[in-house]
């Protein structure tokens, strides 16, 4: 019987659903609601300055990477594994698509991430 | 000969069927609304590597109606994504014991969401640090 | 003098019948029973047998809820017919249907042929390492020991997990609720040594990595086994073992320690 690598995929969705459900909320809540509304938190928390602070850091660093590709490889498995739910064929297409995508974003990120800089 | 003739019944629309079957494929669809913020993530960090004005003008975007009502069905979806998650976790657990009882579904469940709320509050206090 | 009036009502019994013979499709067939508010979906069928349309065919043996023959879809949700009562369904009626995602032999009959090779091939039997003669005498287990297996052991086969699996029904080839439950009584049994060749049926494609915790076996089944929870369960020990596989001297399920 032929093993199957949906270990790799397995763990990587479930760190990120353990993430999201721990901090995600109150991440969608401060980075769009409250900072731009200026409730809680003041509004240039994101002025440039600050953003860049945060992000030079590399405590920022990480965690922005580390949020962003757990997010991604979390929401790939889950939607590849919905498209075969609802019929669509979970092929070898199907896998690239979706873990393609996570594999972009995951690089995207850390590559803008490396261009902030230190 | 055999007069054995079986039949297979299709499975389209198999999860319309089913109230059990509607809540999976909401909490399953809560997937889209993670990976949409991530891609907010994505392109916030892509936008400040371009720089202040790109990043002067994304923040813009963020302080729209459009933007900020995104974020509330996206902080609705999390809300529920939460919720199913630890939900469903007591039955991805082996047994734990505690005094030698096993501890039930519920008392985990209630556990990880008091555990989410503490780390959403840990979260909202360091960014208050921060904005200091 | 008044007389204790009984009054027997009748339930309109919607039947998916099935008869390859005779028919390309299947179809419905409706049914008017007299029923007491004491009488099983069961008996119900066995009055249409008995007095309505004897040609209407379906499995049941103990009639009360062990034996996991008459396993069947009442309103559209896997039930075993003998612990489902018709005054639950008056006065809307109630339709039934054979178990989904298996193959209609006839009427109310499943082919099961595929759960039978699945449930052989997890060894469904106390494996030891060394044989054991007559003289070793019983083994030994401890209230405990025999806690940690006994909700999977209490699995009847009647399928209704299968039932309700999306999953295997979207993939007849995935293992399934069922047969997982009873690898893992098995591999958590203190008198077992097979984990090791047990656990390549988890790791296989067609093995655990199918379920997307749906959860929905768990619900429908009869005994508590908790299908989902044996799946599961196994998701993280087959993920334990393929990052920590090439890894020496890590201890490994089934592996003599």
């Amino acid at each position: 019987m032929k093993r199957s690598n949906a270990p790799i995929f397995w763990a990587l969705f479930g760190a990120g659903g353990m993430l999201s459900a721990l901090i995600g909320p109150m991440l969608v809540f401060i980075t769009g609601i409250a900072v731009p509304l200026g409730w809680l938190l003041p509004r240039d928390l994101l002025s440039y300055p600050n953003a860049m602070a945060m992000t030079q850091h590399w405590f920022g660093k990480a965690f922005l990477f580390i949020v962003i590709a757990l997010f991604f490889w979390h929401s790939a498995h889950r939607i590849f594994h919905t498209l075969h739910d609802i019929g669509i064929h979970a092929g070898t297409t199907e896998k690239l698509v979706c873990y393609g995508a996570a594999t972009i974003g995951t690089v995207a990120a850390a590559r803008a991430l490396w261009m902030i800089g230190f | 000969m055999s007069a054995r003739r079986p039949y297979m019944r299709p499975m389209a629309g198999w999860w319309r069927k089913n109230p059990f079957f509607i809540e999976y494929m909401i909490h399953e669809a809560t997937a889209l609304f993670v990976a949409l913020y991530a891609l907010i993530l994505l392109v916030s960090v892509m936008r400040l590597a371009d720089g202040p004005v790109a990043w002067n003008q994304w923040v813009a975007f963020l302080t729209s109606p459009l933007a900020v009502l995104t974020h509330v069905l996206v902080l609705v979806a999390f809300l529920y994504h939460t919720w199913t998650w630890f939900n469903i976790m007591p039955r991805t657990l082996p047994p734990i014991m505690v005094g030698g009882k096993r501890v039930s579904a519920a008392i985990i469940t209630r556990v990880g969401l008091a555990s989410a709320a503490a780390a959403c509050i840990g979260v909202l206090v360091i960014a208050i640090g921060l904005a200091k | 003098m008044t007389a204790a009036v009984n009054i027997i009502r009748t339930i309109k019994i919607d039947v998916l019948r099935y008869i390859p013979e005779e028919e390309e499709q299947p179809f419905h067939q409706t049914y008017e029973v007299p029923f007491t508010e004491d009488m099983s979906v069961l008996q119900g069928l066995q009055y249409i047998k008995d007095e309505l349309d004897g040609s209407l065919s379906y499995r049941w043996s103990c009639r009360m809820a062990i034996c996991g023959s008459c396993g069947m879809m009442i309103d559209g949700i896997p039930k075993l017919a003998c612990k489902t009562f018709l005054r639950d369904y008056f006065p809307a009626g109630v339709s039934i249907e054979a178990l989904h995602h298996f193959p209609i032999e006839r009427d109310l009959i499943i082919g099961m042929e595929d759960f039978i090779t699945k449930l052989e091939s997890i060894k469904p039997y106390i494996i030891t390492d060394q044989p054991r003669a007559l003289a070793d005498g019983e083994y030994l287990q401890t209230p405990a020991e025999l806690q940690v297996f006994e909700q999977y052991s209490s699995c009847i086969n009647c399928l209704l997990c299968y039932a309700a699996c999306p999953q295997y029904g979207l993939n007849s080839k995935f293992i399934g609720p069922g047969a997982m439950a009873l690898l893992h009584r098995y591999n958590l049994d203190s008198r077992d040594a097979g984990s090791a060749q047990r656990m390549p049926l988890v790791h296989a494609e067609e093995g655990v990595f199918n379920c997307t915790a749906v959860g929905y076996c768990s619900e429908v089944c009869p005994k508590k086994v908790d299908p989902a929870n044996a799946v599961n369960i196994n998701k993280t020990e087959s993920a334990k073992d393929y990052f920590l596989r090439f890894v020496p001297f890590i201890s490994r399920k089934g592996e003599k320690k």
